[in-house]
């Protein structure tokens, strides 16, 4: 109102003042609302630009931030790795049984060509399950067979048997001869060759009037007895597991076996030592180059399948034993018994050295002179009697021998003496304790059984063959074991950077896998044992890798310690400004609401 | 009367029956077995750290002593206390005061010295993760039927042990590597001994079967150094490790003595701190473990009770003659060894 009457007051001055005052508070008005505006823009930029930088942040930044700090994981058959948690192992044997003359009649002869096939299944724990399978081919002898059969002694019979057929590694062949031959002694019901062969009499029942099906049924026991003893027992194969499957102290002879023998390995080392603590008195000579070609050789070429070996010798001079041997009048010699033995080894072992350069088992093999004032020297059983052999071993580790040589040379010999040592007798004694450092069991045979005596080479073709089992299968639960532990590993470790050569090692090692479990249900021994060497190289290569330390392994409070200070100033505005533009919206919202009520 | 009779003749049996076992396996259920390893290292260096290698030291002589050989140790020191400039006896370090015994000695074989021994070569070496070039005496070859015995001293926390002043491991990753040797069956029993700081905390976290443990203080104590020696100028051992050793002093290779013995070790009125051990995940009762099952080798032996007849003949090798009918021989010599005449006519 004041300003109308302002107005029309000067109007004689002219509309110009009125048209001021409207212009000015029109400015006023329209600065305001300019400034309105400016600030709404100005609002909206900010606004913009907030959202703007959390999404190049959401959508550019963690992407790329997860792109960097990934860590390579080549890709894994864990599918498959899983698969093999539960093993479940079918081990075939292929068992021909040939009735000579004399043992079935011409009508069961013409019904006597068939094959029988026979399961047994043990479930050994809730992950490892074993099925044994034997195919048993019945066939009648052919007139070579027959021939070879009427040799005089058994052992003949089986040279000539040998002669006549090669059998592949994993089968058998068991020749049944009627009760009324000769071929056996009185109380020898089976003779076992030295090959793969067994000879087999019927028992005195089975003389009159009996079916084709009760001949099978005695024979069944029996031939499954020869089996235990030329392929595998159930008690090798679970001694075999052991990787997989931790057995209770059950059987103790069972668990002295596993102890005693080397697990298996790629190779092993052979070391043969002479020790002369006394080299004034004896000078000793031993042609160990020959009598390793000729004695030790044959048995390792055999066992090639299975290992590489290699050998190397060495002397010691003035190397004594840690035990001093007591003199025994009884026996004028002297004495160490069973109790000081296992103190003998460890004085000794510090002297021995061995093989820098590879890392396989080393068996060692001493062969001990006494000294001139301590010969002769005779090992004492506990129940204090002479050991034949003059010999102990160690279990993983190698055996020693006594060689006396007091007899060599009289009281007015000359010293030094020269002497020769005798290596078969030597060689002898050590390939015994190879044999059973290797493996291979020396288990007395069950009543009625005979087994041929060692061939020239110390290892009869089956006990190859056990041999061959027991580590198909040992390494089939190592390798199995390693690459389930790995994968369980690198999974729970999500930081270790798993190198494309470790994966292909994985993948190789679970494709031999599978090819050496299906040979083992072929019943191709030879090949299962490669395949499962090849698994266990693989295997343990990839779980041996330098580079899988998790010394990568970065708890989760670390990640944060180091993260924070990086990010949380740059995600802190930005952050806010989001609320803030979330509180600025929702009150708008609520505005238009009161407006529109 | 009857039942009286009976269970005599039980008894009896029973009394014959385990006499058999004990003539016919010996030994061999007591422990299973074959071949014994040690891991002893020291994680400290400098001169003011000489006990921690005076520990380690003389740990490594009593396992020798006990017939563990150095093919079968593995002993990670620092190496720098024999030959240090302020050692006032060079190339020695003693572990008694009055320097009664030198335990560096003239035939030490230290496997990873100076700056080898950091956390990773000692995870290395335990989970068997190593290089393919390391040689036989760095690793440990242990199998499925060794005993370890695994001792570790220097300056630790709570829950961590400080290598070399710039590293720590953690009790996690330890639990860890020890799993790993059990998932690969690089062990059959292992003892853990630690003489450090709060070195309970370090077996808190194991979780494998078949370890037993042994540390010198609890969570929050310190370990204590023993007696300071005045000519050499520092602590010479930590208390707990001095009688230790004081009790394996008593040890030889065929005593009997158990693990409940050990762990009577160094009462809180010697040691000040109060050791402590674990046994939880061990199987066997602690009471039955011999003490050289861990700290000695005594090897099992069997007699060798077959042997095989050889009877082919040794072909000698034929020495071709020479052409004067005499024969052969080679003539070895000694390469040489030093170019002493190069050096001579310089």
């Amino acid at each position: 109102m004041g300003r109308w009457s302002h107005s029309q007051l000067s109007m004689d001055e002219g509309h110009v003042t009125h048209g001021g005052t409207v212009t000015l508070s029109n400015a006023l008005c329209s600065h305001s609302q300019t400034e309105m505006a400016t600030t709404e823009v100005e609002r909206r930029r900010g606004q913009l630009a907030a959202l703007s930088i959390a999404a190049v942040v959401i959508i550019v930044g963690v992407p790329l931030w997860w792109r960097t700090t990934e860590t390579y994981r080549a890709w894994l058959p864990v599918s498959q790795i899983k698969e093999f948690a539960t093993l479940q192992l079918l081990l075939s044997v292929d068992v021909e049984v040939v009735f000579s003359r004399g043992t079935v009649s011409p009508e069961q002869q013409k019904k006597v060509p068939m094959t029988q096939t026979q399961d047994e299944e043990h479930r050994v724990d809730e992950n490892t399950a074993l099925k044994y399978r034997y195919e048993i081919r019945y066939r009648t002898a052919t007139i070579m067979e027959e021939d070879a059969l009427k040799q005089p002694t058994a052992s003949d019979a089986d040279l000539s048997l040998h002669a006549l057929s090669e059998n592949p590694c994993g089968s058998l062949v068991v020749y049944v001869i009627p009760e009324s031959s000769s071929l056996l002694s009185e109380d020898v019901d089976v003779y076992i060759g030295q090959k793969r062969t067994a000879i087999l009499r019927l028992g005195a029942q089975m003389r009159v009037g009996r079916t084709l099906e009760q001949l099978l049924a005695h024979l069944e026991p029996r031939i499954k007895k020869i089996l235990h003893m030329m392929s595998f027992s159930h008690t090798d194969i679970t001694a075999a597991l052991s990787d997989r499957v931790r057995l209770a102290p059950g059987n103790r002879e069972n668990i002295v076996d596993s102890m005693r023998a080397f697990k298996s390995s790629p190779g092993y080392e052979i070391t043969f030592s002479l020790l002369n603590p006394d080299p004034k008195s004896h000078r000793l000579h031993w042609d160990i180059e020959s009598a390793v070609e000729t004695y030790v050789q044959p048995l390792l070429t055999k066992l090639a399948p299975i290992a590489n070996f290699s050998i190397d010798s060495q002397t010691l001079y003035y190397a004594m034993l840690g035990v001093n041997p007591r003199f025994d009048i009884s026996r004028s010699s002297y004495t160490l018994n069973a109790e000081s033995l296992a103190h003998v080894i460890n004085p000794v072992e510090a002297r021995l050295g061995s093989n820098a350069a590879s890392s396989n088992p080393v068996l060692n093999f001493l062969l001990y002179v006494p000294d001139a004032l301590h010969s002769p020297l005779h090992i004492l059983d506990r129940k204090k009697q002479a050991v034949h052999s003059n010999a102990f071993h160690s279990p993983r580790w190698g055996g020693i021998m006594v060689y006396n040589v007091n007899d060599v040379y009289g009281p007015e010999a000359v010293l030094p003496v020269d002497i020769n040592i005798n290596m078969a007798k030597v060689m002898g004694v050590f390939l015994a304790q190879l044999r059973l450092l290797l493996g291979v069991q020396s288990s007395s045979p069950p009543p009625g059984f005979v087994v041929a005596s060692c061939s020239s080479t110390g290892l009869a073709d089956w006990e190859l063959d056990r041999l061959m089992w027991s580590r198909s299968v040992e390494n089939v639960a190592t390798a199995t074991t390693t690459i389930t532990s790995l994968a369980q590993l690198l999974d729970q470790i999500g930081n270790i950077v798993i190198n494309d050569n470790i994966a292909e090692q994985v993948s190789s090692a679970v494709t031999s896998l599978q090819l050496a479990v299906a040979e083992l249900e072929a019943g191709n021994l030879g090949f299962a044992l490669q395949y499962s060497k090849e698994a266990i190289l693989a295997s343990e290569r990839a779980f041996f890798d330098p580079s899988l330390l998790h010394l990568l392994y970065f708890p989760d409070d670390q990640k944060f310690a180091i993260y924070i200070p990086l990010f949380l100033p740059m995600c802190v505005p930005i952050l806010l400004s989001l609320i803030k533009i979330a509180s600025d919206a929702r009150q708008k919202r609520r505005e238009k609401q009161a407006k529109k009520d | 009367m009857t039942l009286f009779t009976l269970l005599f003749l039980l008894s009896s049996c029973l009394l014959v029956y385990c006499i058999n076992i004990e003539d016919n396996v010996g030994q061999f259920f007591s422990s299973g077995h074959t071949n014994n390893w040690a891991v002893l290292v020291c994680t400290s260096r400098f001169w003011f750290n000489y006990r921690h290698v005076a520990n380690t030291l003389s740990v490594y002589r009593s396992v020798k002593r006990l017939g563990i050989p150095d093919s079968h140790i593995v002993l990670m020191l620092a190496d720098d206390m024999a030959c240090n400039h302020r050692n006032p006896k060079p190339a020695t370090v003693f572990s008694h005061k009055n320097m009664e015994l030198n335990v560096y000695g003239d035939d030490v074989e230290v496997d990873y010295r100076g700056y080898e021994v950091t956390v990773e070569n000692f995870l290395r070496v335990l989970t068997g993760r190593l290089p393919p070039s390391t040689p036989r005496s760095k690793r440990l070859l242990s199998d499925d039927r060794s005993n370890i015995l695994i001792y570790l001293t220097g300056h630790g926390g709570n829950g961590f042990l400080k290598f070399q002043d710039s590293e720590e491991i953690s009790n996690v990753e330890l639990a860890d590597a020890f799993e790993q040797m059990w998932q690969k069956r690089r062990y059959n029993e292992l003892l853990f001994i630690i003489d450090t700081c709060q070195g309970a905390s370090m077996y808190e976290r194991f979780y494998s079967p078949n370890l037993m443990a042994l540390a010198s203080s609890q969570v929050g104590e310190d370990s204590l150094s023993h007696q300071p020696d005045v000519g050499i100028g520092v602590h010479l051992m930590d208390r707990y490790t001095f009688y230790l050793l004081e009790f394996l002093e008593d040890i030889h290779p065929a005593s009997k003595t158990c693990m409940n013995d050990l762990f009577k070790v160094c009462p809180k009125s010697q040691c000040v701190s109060t050791p402590g051990h674990r046994t939880d995940l061990f199987l066997r009762d602690p009471g039955s473990v011999l003490v050289t099952d861990f700290f000695g080798s005594v090897r099992k032996v069997e007699i060798t009770m077959d042997s095989i007849n050889l009877t082919s003949v040794v072909s000698h090798r034929k020495e071709e003659p020479a052409a004067n009918g005499e024969l052969q021989k080679e003539v070895y010599s000694y390469s040489d060894q030093l170019p002493v005449s190069e050096i001579i006519h310089q």
